[in-house]
């Protein structure tokens, strides 16, 4: 059938400043929208200090008498859970269906009707609501750890805006993971199975429920260049307390900047595979 | 879906204006069956989808046990004691999770229930609401969840080099139990919140998932107030740390006498009393959320 027109031909190259405009305009929505869950973030912010707790204590014995594990002393251990708990939202790991929703009701037909492309808009969306996480996420369960425990602060001057992009690529590689996982709504109607394998993974090889420098050193290495789990928080993390020298965690950057666009481009080849064989019921 | 087929064809024997307690009884106990008949249908239905997910929810539970183990590959022991020891703990909050999980879990839907309006129709049935409310969405998939973590306390159990007594053998059976009833009261204490403050999901989960988290390792680790109000403020101390000091034959290193360990299903007793109070207070409290 001749019908797959609708993400085809977006007027690109000419006119860069609009789509710019657009982007902004959509990231900015994102924003609005979620800071209208007051409620919702409450909840989800003494839930992610409560984590903390849990996550720190367990890291601290883990160091156990000597201070010191897997090349972590306890400030950087204690900087590692509670920034790691506020990037949890900025990131947004867990528990984003609605594009999948949207498959399974046919509203994705709206979506594809607009002229742009859906990876675009949903990024765009993406970020302007993790920019309203990282105001209200991120910095509470931060200053937690700043007040109640001894945390590290970074050294290097290049360390901060080394980590800012850091959690920026760690963003849209989450972003690309949940979009795939998305997806396969186009092919399989119900992402329950999908989900959970995802939320596994991303928990665990990301480095949330322990820093995967405790596994040996052969599986780490493996999980760090293989799969692009360790970009969502076990890097950002790594970079912001300094566990190696400024060269290798350029060369983590990279890491993360590699499956970042290696993500995005598979998001618009699958996209471009579903929309070939998409019916949308109803009309 | 499976809902409205229960609500008009299964209850109906117990809505006989008043049939003799015993068969009003034995009607309530069909309807539920009916429930429960209906939901394993409908989630079994989806056979690869079910598969995946009886495959993801061992995993949820394999992980965190998973994570204790490499945590003591880079240090020998936790707050004092071994791997083995704390195998004890992991198995006993593991499975006593997991089963409370399977059979009240799922009642921190609640929330979305009442926010839906779903909440009236439970109400104006001839049952019991929060039986229904169990019966409704038993999450059949977890059963696998259960079976691993049962699983792994008996093999923690097996290995950690236990003097059996028949005291102990006892208290290895009773504490389980009064773990499932321990969690399953916290799940419907929490879910009760959602009477009053609908949008507070997530923060259930700290106190759920966070308990189970807690019960997890020896509460030694923890760190001043913050043990103080999870291990004896909640009382999840009470879940897996004490029953296995008793059943190790170690004294706490806190300091606490030997049989705090046996006070487990006390303990558990009075959460479900507690629970059962703040639902029922909770229920009066109900306002349908119109519509």
């Amino acid at each position: 059938m001749g019908s797959l027109t609708a993400t085809v031909a977006p007027p690109t190259g000419s006119n860069v400043t609009p789509s710019f405009r657009t982007f902004g305009a959509i990231a900015v929505a994102g924003f609005r929208r979620h800071a209208t869950y007051r409620q919702a973030t409450l909840a989800g912010l003494v839930t992610n200090t409560v984590f903390g707790f849990l996550r720190y204590y367990v890291f601290l014995a883990a160091a156990g008498t000597a201070g010191q594990v897997a090349g972590y002393d306890r400030a950087q251990l204690a900087t590692y859970v509670w920034v790691g708990q506020g990037l949890l939202a900025v990131i947004a790991i867990w528990g984003w269906t609605e594009l999948a929703d949207r498959i399974r009701t046919g509203e994705i037909a709206a979506d594809l009707l607009r002229p742009v492309h859906p990876v675009t808009s949903y990024l765009a969306a993406d970020l302007g609501r993790a920019g309203f996480a990282a105001l209200c996420r991120l910095m509470p369960p931060v200053l937690v750890g700043v007040l109640l425990f001894e945390v590290y602060l970074p050294r290097r001057a290049a360390t901060l805006p080394l980590a800012v992009l850091s959690v920026l690529l760690a963003l849209v590689v989450c972003f690309g993971c949940r979009y795939l996982v998305n997806a396969t709504a186009y092919w399989l109607q119900d992402v329950r199975g999908p989900m959970t394998l995802w939320m596994l993974a991303g928990n665990v090889l990301g480095g949330l429920y322990f820093p995967l420098s405790f596994l040996p050193g052969g599986l780490e290495a493996l999980l760090r260049y293989g799969t692009p789990f360790p970009s969502l928080l076990q890097i950002p993390l790594d970079v912001l307390v300094e566990r190696e020298p400024l060269p290798a965690q350029l060369g983590l950057v990279a890491v993360q900047a590699g499956w970042a666009v290696a993500l995005l481009a598979c998001c618009r080849l699958v996209q471009r595979r579903a929309e070939r064989r998409l019916v949308v019921q109803g009309g | 879906m499976a809902e409205p087929a229960t609500l008009t064809g299964a209850p109906a024997p117990a809505q006989r204006p008043r049939p003799g307690a015993q068969r009003g009884a034995g009607g309530a106990l069909r309807a539920y069956r009916a429930l429960l008949g209906a939901q394993a249908r409908s989630q079994t239905a989806y056979r690869t989808s079910f598969v995946v997910d009886l495959v993801g929810n061992v995993g949820a539970t394999a992980f965190d046990v998973v994570t204790v183990v490499v945590l003591y590959g880079v240090t020998r022991e936790l707050g004092g004691f071994t791997l083995r020891e704390t195998l004890v703990i992991v198995g006993l909050s593991a499975f006593a999770f997991a089963a409370a999980d399977l059979l009240v879990g799922n009642i921190e839907r609640l929330s979305g229930y009442v926010r839906t309006g779903l909440f009236d129709a439970v109400l104006v049935r001839p049952l019991a609401a929060l039986p229904q409310l169990l019966l409704m969405d038993l999450p059949v998939r977890k059963v696998s969840r259960v079976a691993f973590g049962l699983a792994v306390l008996l093999a923690a159990l097996a290995s950690a080099r236990i003097e059996w007594t028949p005291a102990r053998v006892a208290l290895a059976v009773v504490a389980p139990l009064a773990g499932i009833v321990f969690f399953g009261a916290v799940f419907v204490l929490t879910a009760t919140v959602s009477f009053y403050w609908i949008d507070s999901g997530q923060l259930a989960n700290s106190v759920t998932y966070g308990g189970r988290d807690f019960t997890s390792y020896p509460v030694t680790i923890y760190g001043g107030w913050f043990r103080a109000l999870f291990a004896y403020g909640l009382g999840f101390a009470f879940v897996s740390y004490h029953p296995a000091l008793a059943l190790l034959g170690r004294a706490d290193p806190l300091g606490l006498p030997g049989w705090v360990g046996w006070a487990a299903p006390g303990v558990a007793g009075v959460a479900a009393a507690v629970a059962a109070l703040a639902w029922r207070v909770g229920i009066r409290h109900y306002r349908s959320t119109g519509s």
